[in-house]
């Protein structure tokens, strides 16, 4: 099997920059949602599309990162 | 990737390509996310978690030297196999296997430059089977401790200032903004960092593509910080993963002497009572 359909493309989620990667193998879609920095994976998923494996990569990445607490320095 | 110190640590994504059958070649795949690998993989590879393979499950520490030996019977590496190492997250955690496999003493063990991203976005081959490996005999050294750095030798550092620190997570974790990368779990209890080191995040290394900057990028990179082989150096993170990449670069590709991983890292100092702690961002390093 090939990798196919690979895109990648910058958003911004909760005030975070996130890479969302998306690629096919097969008949799945499989999206990778990372922090820019430091680049710690934040939701890996799959799905039938790339739009519903993405959405759920951006949700998953809402939820956690929604919960990421910042401290007064 | 002929100017680097030793350019023979790095093998290209085509290298691999024109090996995945060789059968002096063993080509090892280690994620941060350990699904990955069922998803797809380089052919013929096998898949390593770091989390119950790489590490002792019992107490926090890495491989013993009869696990590490085990391991690499079990995987069909012999004391002559060349491994190539690849995973997720720009090599963090094939970086973790490499650093543990030079303490062991493996004499020719790479990294793939660019990692699992890289492979992906060429459109290369996968697969999603799992090879039947035979065992190998192995026999392993040290470990060499001179690799790794352990907390009295991180406070001598701190307390000495002959020594160079380099924090490699995120500037937000640097200053104490946040203690964990932004939507993982907090581990420590104070955040911040370690008095005297500096900040060069471990993803600056790096290319859009994955792939290892060059020579003298990284020379530049590293020197402007002060960090420059002139002295030792100890490279730390939150759990130690991060800074085995950072390890690999200073160490493999800038060819520095004298170069420790802390893996106790920031999980470790950050958590220890009476520890000192800087906040905010690092003065110049010319300050």
């Amino acid at each position: 099997m090939k990798v196919e359909e690979h895109q990648e493309r910058k958003l911004e989620i909760e005030g975070w920059p996130v890479h969302l990667t998306s690629y096919r193998i097969g008949e799945v879609f499989h999206c990778t949602a990372d922090n820019v920095s430091p680049g710690a994976a934040l939701a890996r998923t799959s799905g039938a599309t790339r739009e519903e494996a993405e959405n759920k990569a951006i949700e998953r990445a809402t939820e956690r990162l929604g919960r990421t607490k910042r401290h007064a320095v | 990737m002929a100017d680097y110190a030793h350019p023979e640590a790095l093998v290209s994504t085509e290298w691999v390509a024109q090996h995945t059958k060789d059968p002096n070649v063993r080509v090892v795949e280690v994620d941060v996310d350990t699904s990955e690998y069922s998803k797809g993989h380089v052919p013929g590879a096998i898949g390593w978690n770091w989390t119950t393979q790489l590490s002792d499950t019992v107490r926090r520490d890495i491989l013993s030297k009869h696990q590490f030996e085990k391991l690499m019977s079990e995987a069909g590496i012999s004391n002559s196999t060349t491994v190539i190492l690849y995973g997720d997250n720009n090599n963090w955690f094939a970086a973790w296997a490499l650093w543990q496999m030079k303490m062991y003493g493996h004499k020719d063990v790479r990294l793939m430059n660019g990692g699992r991203k890289k492979w992906l976005a060429e459109a290369r081959d996968v697969s999603t089977d799992m090879p039947s490996i035979a065992t190998a005999s192995y026999t392993a050294s040290g470990p060499d401790n001179g690799l790794r750095a352990f907390l009295d030798q991180v406070q001598a550092a701190v307390d000495g200032g002959h020594t160079g620190l380099v924090d490699v997570r995120s500037p937000a974790e640097f200053t104490g903004e946040i203690l964990a990368p932004p939507g993982l779990p907090e581990t420590c209890q104070r955040g911040g960092h370690i008095p005297g080191a500096r900040s060069i995040p471990w993803g600056k290394a790096c290319n859009e593509d994955g792939t290892f900057k060059s020579y003298e990028e990284l020379k530049a990179l590293y020197g402007g910080e002060g960090i420059d082989g002139s002295k030792p150096v100890i490279a730390y993170c939150r759990i130690g993963e991060r800074s085995s990449h950072t390890w690999f670069v200073l160490s493999e590709l800038l060819g520095f002497n004298h170069v420790r991983n802390y893996d106790g890292s920031w999980t470790e100092w950050g958590n220890l009572v009476g520890a000192p702690v800087e906040r905010g961002a690092a003065q110049s390093a010319k300050a």
